[in-house]
């Protein structure tokens, strides 16, 4: 199953990654049978990611969703490069590198020109100290740009996109709300368009309303910029909306994946069924 | 000027193991132009942040036939570069000068001498402070990491900050350069009127931090070049209609005065031994000393 180049009918290609935080053991090494839920009971090893393979077509939107544990972020974490996985090989745009193994100068060169990320938790994603014109402006400078006039148009430009004051450009974003900083991090995320975005719970906490303007938001980036998108959420309901596709995890598997409309339609994992009557 | 050397001590006080390993330093400097190389700093009868580091280097590379010359702050004749001097001549015997021009090594704190430098002259610079990257990021570890991967957004994100918020890059001295378009250094606490001197110099230059314990070089003819923005260029201080009060030098670093007696503002060249050789030649300030309010 694990192949050496990348398919080139894929824009984002991931075979068989696995995430295992601890030593591992014979015990759960040779037997993952053996595991409570995502656990080692021998050795106390967590195997945050197991096997998991995904395909996503240029411009495609793939859905993740499971419960809270399941291994959504750690997946996304190795997606973007932010930590380097057990196992596993990961290609782009069907190329002929496993990005799972490039020196650090190409991998941060990986993150800052092809790959957006947008993460659960803000503080990871944005400097809370600087202005959210220089969070943008980060991600320009390190895909190499030296233009200040330059950056500080695009950034104005990005916030009027993403319907955010342009009064706050200055401000810093541990100013501002919880929404106000998932824009800010999206703005941050596309400011290269980049041709794969990773979106890791990006409305969760937030109220109704703000959540679906922000839901709205991501729809346009979609439309109008053309990415290739990860989604990942643990609420089926923002995944029916944003996903072609949708891979439902558990324990840091992949139990069930498939056409969004199929997965909740005729969900055939139990554990599938489950989170889908629920949301119903 | 000759002066005897002390017999107490071996040749530049250093023992030839410590010189050793300092050399060794120096060469693998020299090899990776502006990247930071860690040493085993010595101790020296001087106090550390007296500038150590510069005095290792000189007193490792230093031999019997060279002319020495000590400039603290474009000055020969402070009390720091005195005891420097005197304390180099005491453990070599080595000539001394004023004149950068005959000097075959010359070791400097906050200056680069005004006459542009030659080739087989060596500049040893004492640095307080050898990591550019500490304005962004306070851990060792993570700095020599940044400088492997070439990690330098964070830098540059804190200029961009800096232009945006005040329209203007708020550093100093100490500009930080980037070197070969691989390292970024800084050139120890010199004025940015003087970073231009190490672009492309035929002088080797060493600069060394005995507190940090770190050495890091430009070899003769290296691209250095000034941190700025395509729409923001670099800019050094001005020194725009200022002449020297003593040699009426212009477009050269100046030391500023107060002038009690008019209330102005005076002149004079911060690098004394440029100034006193043009005088020598017969230079003089073509105004009387023209305060400026
Ligand atoms: N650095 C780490 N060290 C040890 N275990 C970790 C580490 N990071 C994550 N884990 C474990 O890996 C598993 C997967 O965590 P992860 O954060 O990926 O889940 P998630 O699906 O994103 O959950 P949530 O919906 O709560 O965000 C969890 O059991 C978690 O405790
Ligand atoms: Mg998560
Ligand atoms: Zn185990």
């Amino acid at each position: 199953m694990n192949n050496i180049t990348g398919n080139p009918a894929f824009a984002l290609e991931l075979n068989e990654l696995t995430v295992r935080y601890g030593p591992g053991c014979p015990s759960c090494g040779e037997s993952p049978e053996s595991l409570d839920r995502n656990r080692c009971p021998v050795c106390g090893s967590v195997w945050a990611v197991r096997g998991v393979s995904l395909r996503a077509r240029e411009g495609e939107t793939l859905g993740i969703v499971g419960e809270s544990g399941s291994g959504k972020s750690t997946l996304m974490r190795a997606l973007h490069l932010d930590e380097a996985p057990t196992s596993g090989a990961y290609f782009l745009d069907g190329g002929e590198e496993n990005l799972f193994g490039v020196s650090p100068r190409r991998r941060r060169y990986i993150r800052d020109s092809l790959l957006g990320m947008v993460y659960q938790n803000p503080y990871l994603g944005l400097r809370m100290f600087f202005s959210s014109g220089a969070n943008v402006a980060e991600k320009l400078i390190a895909a190499g740009s030296r233009n200040v006039r330059g950056m500080t148009e695009r950034a104005e430009y990005l916030f009027r996109y993403m319907e955010i004051p342009f009064s706050r450009v200055k401000e810093p974003p541990r100013n501002f709300s919880g929404g106000m900083q998932q824009r800010v991090q999206i703005a941050k995320a596309v400011a290269n368009n980049p041709p794969v975005l990773l979106l890791d719970e990006v409305t969760t906490g937030l109220d109704l309303s703000v959540q679906a303007r922000v839901l709205d938001l991501i729809k346009r980036v979609q439309r109008e910029f053309g990415v290739t998108m990860i989604v990942v959420s643990h609420d089926l309901a923002v995944v029916r909306l944003l996903a072609d596709r949708t891979a439902v995890m558990r324990d840091g598997v992949i139990i069930e994946q498939g056409l969004t409309d199929r997965i909740l339609e005729d969900p055939r994992h139990v554990y599938t069924q489950t989170l889908v009557n629920s949301m119903l | 000027m000759v002066k005897k050397r002390s017999k107490h001590y071996n040749f530049a006080f250093l023992d030839e193991g410590s010189k050793r390993v300092i050399r060794r330093a120096l060469l693998k400097a020299v090899a990776i132009p502006g990247y930071q190389v860690p040493f085993g700093s010595r101790e020296l009868p001087i106090g550390r942040g007296w500038g150590t580091g510069g005095l290792q280097i000189t007193l490792s590379v230093i031999g019997p036939g060279d002319v020495l010359k000590v400039i603290d702050q474009g000055s020969d004749d402070s009390v720091n570069a005195l005891s420097i001097r005197n304390f180099v001549t005491a453990c070599t015997g080595v000539e001394t000068t004023t004149d950068s021009g005959e000097a075959t090594l010359i070791q400097s704190r906050h200056r680069i001498p005004e006459a542009p430098l030659k080739a087989g002259q060596i500049m040893a610079l004492q640095v307080p402070m050898p990591e550019p990257l500490r304005l962004v990021e306070p851990h060792e570890a993570v700095t020599r990491v940044m400088h492997a991967e070439m990690d330098y957004a964070p830098m540059w994100l804190a200029l961009y900050e800096s232009i945006v918020r005040t329209g203007d890059i708020e550093l100093g001295a100490d500009y930080p350069v980037m070197v070969e378009d691989r390292y970024m250094m800084m050139p120890s606490p010199i004025p940015r009127f003087d970073n231009h001197k190490l672009h492309m110099s035929p002088a080797l230059f060493l600069f060394g931090a005995g507190r940090e314990k770190k050495i890091y070089a430009l070899p003769p003819y290296t691209r250095v070049v000034s941190l700025a923005f395509d729409d923001h260029p670099f800019r050094v201080e001005s020194t725009h209609g200022r002449v020297c009060r003593l040699c009426g030098a212009a477009d050269v670093y100046f030391d500023e005065f107060f002038d009690s007696a008019t209330g102005g503002r005076l002149y004079q060249c911060s690098d004394s031994g440029y100034c006193e050789k043009r005088r020598r030649a017969g230079a003089r300030a073509t105004e009387p000393a023209a305060p400026t309010a």
